[in-house]
């Protein structure tokens, strides 16, 4: 068990970058703390796969430092690092039994015996795959394997940190629920520092006490599953997580906050006085209301669709698209071509400037 | 993926099986009827029974050319197939040059196998050849491959070594690119050593492509006959007479017909034998 | 050790690449020189061979003549072979197993068993010293092969394509010619590869099947070898002229080599 610093990283593919566009990372600075559940978190080619290999040691950073318990292991195999991976796809060596998949990691770092019997039996009973220890791996169904590749990881009792790489792409959708269960007990029991990629915020969201979330090579937002949720401190953030994602609407100075087509919007606190930059309002459709036409910004509905516990209504306010969660109240549900006067809840809705949060305290 | 029951699949694997059925029934039946019986020219056969069986199979010329076929092909299996498993894993997996690589490698397989004969015959000359001045002049080795036996069998075995052996680099080497890299990234995360992954990894999957390679390298080698015909033409005296060169030299040689179809199905036999063993105890532990 | 990784496959290339030379280079020497002694390149560099080889139809038929009947054979083998493999890659049928298994047990025939018996097959059939004689000779072991291959890719294709078109209204053939075999295409060119490389590569039927209409280059050079005693010169240039098709074949389909040769029972 370790706590992970990430001193000033940043990575190319390139053996001479010349700009920002050729890092794959561009300078990074997380803490992760012993014992935590962190999930990152953004869509495909973040760099976040770049991230977990240069925390595994199979990559080497261009610059920066990475350090376990403050100590550099920058220069170090991954062998070396204490570390467990677990793949996108199961990773199984054929010709061995379960037993013997399991006890790999140990028999290669020279453990006794009967410490490797112990510890196979206590990871077999957790991940529940005692039944099968004397099979041959190659024959496994597909969440059998990746259970066993995740036992790989969690059989040595001093990993600094347990790494997963999208680990349910490959399990049928009734499983991975299951299986992500198993993940997050498994966490309770172990306490080892986990590192979960994803790229779906369910299992993020799920999986993870802290998440960070990554754009284009770059950390823009690490808290909990509900900061991310209520305050997002970038508008990607708020159009990623969620569904549908936040509003992110144009808008400019004015009155007591923003203008957003013709109309003042109160804010959940003042505009730092130095943002500068292409101005937003973000609110999520979950704090947007429909009311009556004439109260609040005018706007017409254009689309109504049921998603089963509520109703997601679409709306153009002025060329602006501004989505709606709403439960069916006694009105029954609005339709297509209909006015509606919107308005938003002012202590979630927050101004943006060129993309970060400016208002309540900024970022 | 599973398949639905449909015998009218019958007519489109029709034109295969009238056209190998020509090809194959036929000359099969022609060389099973010489097989039983006697000729004593102008066309008139008589039957003979398992006669030519009996004579083949208890006939030391037999013995001797079977023998020295075994030899042969044990002792080509037992140097490429290494020799290409081991020249495909320090292949780099990718880059500019691996095409350029893999098609250099595959030029001996395209050469005609008469040339390649002529070519190493040539080659092994000890006088003008560049592998035969080489070994006399500069290494010293009294070689002489169209006196000595030994020299003769070192000659054939290069040649088929050069021949060859690319098709088990290539074989092994399409195994070995299929690997996904997570697969040596957990090994390494393992602490798993380079023969750990060797063991473990690399060689499971290349076992399909591997069998693939041993059985024709098995079989080309086992019915081998124009290359060793061309260099040494089964000598010197009969010392590298394979069964192929044997079973020409009684059939279209001695125009030994009996015995020559007797021997044809005793060599197609064995063959056949062996290549179902083979098989079969490669994929017995499949599921 | 891993410095010396990349040696390995440079070193046996070199090593395969040097008969090779030797043959380019004995194909431009005179045949005093040759027969002169030893010589590492060629001292007086001569056209001599490639002219005569030009010059003379008993030479260039023998190309056009191997050209001919590999192309028969590599269209033939793998027109026949693409409705097979789809039978087998889609079809449980009576005796499917049993008929794979008896086909590519044609793959193990020693070509020497069969010399005799085709000649005799084909001259009664009338077809001895044709092109199509040898093209049909070859279908014996390249068939199987190229159902062997094509089968492999085949089983690859996902059967809802074949569903989908069915469904839209395509007839059997209109979708195997416009539709499934675009899909292949790369498993064929490696089918038509392997079926191109095992008759241009074979000598003994092509041999036994031919007299002097359609004689092979391979036979013509053995011939000259026996007659005209030591033309090596001339034998050194023909040789070299053989490797230039196959060069130029596998040039094509260099992406799918090793694919191929993998293909099917991976």
């Amino acid at each position: 068990m370790a706590r992970i610093t990430l001193d000033g990283l940043a990575h190319s593919y390139l053996p001479a970058p010349s700009g920002p566009a050729d890092y794959a990372l561009k300078g990074l600075d997380v803490d992760w703390q012993d014992g935590g559940a962190y999930a990152l978190l953004g869509p495909s080619g973040c760099g976040k796969s770049t991230l977990l290999n240069i925390v595994s040691g199979l990559l080497r950073p261009s610059e920066g430092r990475i350090l376990f318990d403050g100590e550099d292991v920058t220069g170090l195999p991954p062998a070396r690092r204490n570390i467990a991976q677990v793949f996108q796809f199961p990773v199984i060596y054929d010709t061995m039994t379960v037993r013997e998949n399991l006890a790999f990691p140990l028999v290669n770092r020279g453990v006794d015996q009967a410490t490797i019997d112990r510890q196979v039996a206590a990871i077999a009973a957790m991940l529940e795959v005692d039944g099968m220890l004397d099979r041959r791996a190659s024959g496994l169904a597909p969440d059998d394997k990746q259970k066993i590749s995740m036992g790989r990881g969690l059989v040595r009792d001093d990993v600094n940190v347990v790494m997963f790489d999208e680990p349910l792409t490959v399990i049928d959708p009734h499983l991975k629920f299951a299986l992500r269960s198993k993940l997050k007990e498994l966490h309770q029991r172990v306490r080892a520092t986990m590192i979960y990629v994803t790229h779906d915020q369910t299992e993020a969201l799920t999986f993870a006490d802290r998440v960070v979330v990554m754009q284009e090579g770059e950390v823009v937002q690490i808290g909990t599953p509900v900061e991310l949720f209520e305050r997002p401190t970038h508008t990607f953030v708020g159009h990623f997580i969620g569904s549908p994602g936040m509003n992110v609407l144009p808008a400019e100075r004015g009155g007591a906050g923003a203008r957003f087509h013709g109309h003042d919007v109160a804010l959940d606190g003042a505009i730092a006085a130095d943002a500068a930059g292409r101005l937003e309002i973000g609110v999520r459709p979950e704090f947007v209301t429909l009311g009556a036409p004439g109260t609040g910004i005018p706007a017409t509905i254009t689309k109504v669709a049921d998603v089963g516990r509520h109703t997601v209504v679409e709306t153009d306010a002025g060329g602006a698209k501004v989505s709606a969660i709403t439960n069916a109240g006694a009105g029954g549900l609005p339709s297509p071509g209909e006015a509606v006067g919107l308005s938003f809840r002012p202590d979630r809705t927050r101004a943006y400037a060129d993309g970060w949060l400016v208002s309540g305290g900024g970022a | 993926m599973n398949k639905t029951w449909n015998q009218k699949a019958w007519l489109l694997v029709l034109p295969v099986v009238l056209l190998v059925a020509f090809n194959a029934l036929v000359p099969m039946m022609t060389v099973v009827n010489y097989s039983v019986q006697e000729t004593f020219g102008n066309n008139t056969f008589f039957w003979s029974g398992l006669q030519w069986f009996e004579q083949i199979l208890t006939s030391e010329r037999f013995h001797a050319a079977l023998g020295r076929q075994v030899l042969f092909t044990s002792i080509i299996l037992l140097i490429e197939v290494p020799l290409g498993v081991a020249i495909a894993l320090c292949m780099p997996k990718k880059g500019v040059w691996v095409p350029v690589c893999l098609v250099l490698m595959a030029l001996p397989m395209l050469i005609p196998w008469n040339v390649v004969g002529s070519m190493w015959n040539i080659m092994a000359l000890p006088d003008i050849g560049l592998l035969g001045y080489f070994l006399n002049e500069v290494v010293g080795w009294q070689f002489d491959y169209t006196q000595d036996p030994i020299d003769a069998w070192v000659t054939i075995i290069a040649m088929d070594v050069w021949h060859w052996t690319s098709l088990v680099v290539l074989l092994a080497y399409a195994g070995l690119v299929s690997i996904p890299d997570a697969y040596y990234q957990a090994a390494e995360i393992d602490g798993a050593s380079r023969w750990a992954v060797f063991r473990h990894i690399q060689l499971p999957k290349m076992k399909s492509v591997l069998t693939i390679a041993i059985l024709l390298r098995f079989i080309d080698s086992f019915n081998i006959y124009t290359e060793p015909f061309t260099l040494t033409g089964g000598g010197p005296g009969n010392a590298t007479t394979l069964l192929s060169i044997d079973l020409v030299k009684i059939a279209l040689g001695q125009f030994d017909l009996g015995p020559a179809g007797a021997m044809s199905l005793i060599y197609f036999a064995i063959t056949l034998l062996v290549s179902w063993l083979f098989y079969t105890l490669m994929t017995r532990n499949d599921p | 050790m891993s410095k010396l990784k990349p040696l390995v496959p440079i070193l046996y290339i070199a090593f395969l690449m040097l008969p090779i030379y030797w043959l380019v280079a004995m194909s431009f020497k005179t045949t005093n020189e040759i027969l002169g002694g030893f010589s590492l390149f060629p001292q007086t560099f001569t056209l001599d061979a490639y002219r005569t080889i030009f010059s003379d139809p008993t030479w260039y038929w023998g190309y056009i003549n191997s050209i001919i009947y590999v192309t028969i054979n590599t269209v033939l083998s793998v027109a026949v072979a693409l409705p097979a493999a789809y039978a087998f890659s889609r079809y449980r049928f009576l005796g499917d197993k049993q008929l794979f298994f008896w086909l590519l047990t044609n793959r193990m025939a020693p070509a020497a068993v069969f010399a005799l018996p085709f000649f005799q097959l084909y001259s009664a059939v009338g077809l001895f010293d044709t092109h199509l004689a040898v093209a049909m000779a070859h279908t014996l072991f390249n068939v199987p092969l190229a159902v062997w291959i094509l089968e492999g890719f085949m089983r690859g294709v996902p059967k809802e394509l074949d569903e989908t078109a069915f469904v839209d209204g395509y007839s059997f053939p209109r979708f195997f010619v416009t539709i499934f075999i675009p899909t292949i295409k790369a498993g064929v060119g490696v089918a038509a590869f392997f079926c191109f490389m095992f008759s241009w590569v074979e000598l003994l039927l092509a041999k036994t099947l031919t007299a002097v209409e359609a004689k092979p280059i391979a036979a013509t050079m053995t011939r000259t070898a026996s007659s005209s005693g030591y033309e090596l010169g001339l034998l050194a240039a023909a040789g070299t002229l053989t490797i230039i098709p196959g060069a130029i074949v596998i040039w094509f389909v260099r992406n799918y080599i090793a694919k191929g040769f993998a293909m099917g029972r991976v």
